[in-house]
């Protein structure tokens, strides 16, 4: 088996003359990207975020959990993503596999190392009673990048989301009260940098993210901070290759971020 | 004998299982399959009465191997003595050694060096069995590896329509964009170029005819879009 396919063979050569297979630059994202918020009404939040033909929703519930024991007064927070079949003919039923427990694990670090939300106001009862963030992912139609697009979807979804009323200790699901998730002002945000031959890009389709080398997911927040990193693939990354990616997943986070906060 | 009877209309559509005629006395095209008095279609597509030949455009659907099509496929297993070709349907085709090189290739000796794992190959269907065991050939005009260039995929039966009559939608791409473009039966196109934008304006170009087939004056259509995209003027074929 030869190192290198044709296709990749292809795909480095368009990339020397600056051109994705689609026509774009290196550092593109696709139109449209699009944020859409309360797409779903059971959901105490949720959002739907489109890149190119990539979609994905995210909702949040919440529900009053026991803390746990190590962390007793701070809330839960628990993201979890789902890959059917209906996003990537590649996605098969059953129990999640890596590629769910991944996409799940970055946006949960994304989230939960920026301290985007003050798990400390969460508590309402000191080892006894908190509430519980619970994020679920869930891709529509997988046409690469479902990092990026998922890590926006869990951020907007957040944003959008509102504590249900509470009676006599219960939650009540169907009235929804005014009173906004404790979210602190980082923003983080999510981009991964995917590199091909000596070439980085943002963004891949599904062809791309097929013969990738590395990829590195750069979560930053609003003052330019690294918060979260997960590194992916089978090639491995200089300490110089790290840095270029680090400074353009900042770079673009801050163009991502522009897009949810006006 | 009795006289056969017409159920569906004329360029009608017609879902798999739907009995378009009855009666002994038609000629079966492709689509179409005899189950006791009755022609059923089996397919999604356009159904045509010519006369007593009943066939059946098909619409949508996967490829089906048959004998004679060019078709582009990819290695997906060495074998001893041969390569098992993935043709983008149901059914893996077999390319023998013997039907693949001229030269003597001794008996389990590395086949990876005329054709390697996850190859491009254009290739010619020389026998289908019964039991779709699929033969193919790379013996013959036009028949090789691809090197380099780009594969989009689509759907196997709008090809006809891409290639046009007598190859008349594909040399206007072709000429236009100077790219070199195979068309195989099965839907797989092989696109390469020197000029990254030419190459793009040729996927552009198939996508939008692979969408619009169905469309009166495409080719007149797909024309005035070349010539808007390249800024070239272009001979329009008479077909």
């Amino acid at each position: 088996m030869s190192l290198e396919s044709e296709a990749k063979k292809h795909v480095i050569e368009l990339l020397e003359k600056g051109v994705r297979l689609d026509g774009r630059k290196l550092l593109e994202y696709r139109k449209p990207l699009k944020v859409n918020y309360g797409v779903s009404v059971n959901a105490e939040g949720s959002a739907s975020v489109q890149i190119g033909e990539t979609l994905v929703f995210a909702g949040v519930k919440l529900a009053i959990e026991q803390p746990y024991p190590d962390t007793p007064d701070e809330g839960l927070l628990m993201v979890g993503a789902e890959l059917l079949p209906l996003a990537n003919p590649r996605f098969e039923m059953g129990p999640p596999g890596i590629e769910a427990i991944e996409l799940a694990r970055i946006v949960d670090r994304g989230i939960r190392e920026s301290g985007f939300i003050d798990l400390k106001k969460l508590c309402i009862e000191p080892g006894e009673k908190a509430w519980a963030v619970l994020i679920d992912i869930c891709p529509i139609n997988d046409a690469g990048n479902l990092f990026d697009a998922s890590a926006l979807a869990a951020f907007a979804a957040l944003k959008n989301a509102v504590f249900p009323a509470v009676v006599d200790g219960k939650v009540d699901y169907g009235t929804k009260t005014n009173k906004k998730l404790p979210l602190v002002d980082v923003n983080p945000m999510s981009v991964t940098v995917f590199k091909i031959g000596d070439h980085f890009i943002l963004d891949p389709t599904t062809e791309e993210q097929e013969l990738y080398d590395a990829r590195l997911t750069v979560g930053s927040m609003s003052d330019g901070r690294l918060c979260a990193l997960q590194k992916g693939g089978d090639v491995p990354l200089s300490a110089d290759d790290v840095q270029k990616m680090v400074k353009i997943g900042i770079q673009y986070g801050k163009e991502l971020r522009k897009l949810v906060i006006k | 004998m009795s006289r056969g009877k017409q159920l569906v209309k004329d360029k009608s559509i017609v879902v798999p299982g739907e009995v378009v005629a009855e009666g002994k006395d038609f000629i079966l095209g492709p689509g179409v399959r005899r189950e006791g008095n009755q022609i059923v279609a089996s397919r999604v597509g356009l159904i045509h009465f010519e006369g007593k030949l009943i066939k059946l455009i098909a619409l949508s659907g996967r490829y089906i191997p048959r004998r004679d099509d060019v078709i582009i496929g990819r290695i997906k297993e060495i074998l001893i003595n041969g390569w098992l070709v993935d043709t983008e349907s149901a059914y893996p085709a077999m390319l023998n050694v013997r039907d693949a090189v001229t030269e003597y290739v001794a008996k389990g000796s590395d086949l990876t060096r005329f054709f390697d794992f996850n190859d491009y190959i254009v290739c010619k269907i020389i026998n289908v069995t019964p039991q779709m065991l699929v033969d193919v050939t790379t013996k013959g005009p036009g028949l090789k590896k691809l090197i380099g260039g780009r594969i989009i995929k689509v759907n196997p039966n709008k090809v006809p329509r891409i290639i046009g009559k007598k190859g008349s939608m594909l040399n206007m791409i072709k000429q236009a964009t100077g790219c070199n473009i195979i068309v195989g039966q099965n839907g797989v196109i092989w696109i390469k170029s020197t000029d990254p934008k030419m190459e793009l304006i040729a996927v552009n170009t198939i996508k939008t005819i692979e969408e619009e087939s169905h469309v009166p004056g495409l080719t007149e259509k797909i024309h005035a879009y070349l010539e808007k995209e390249t800024g070239k003027k272009i001979k329009l074929q008479k077909e």
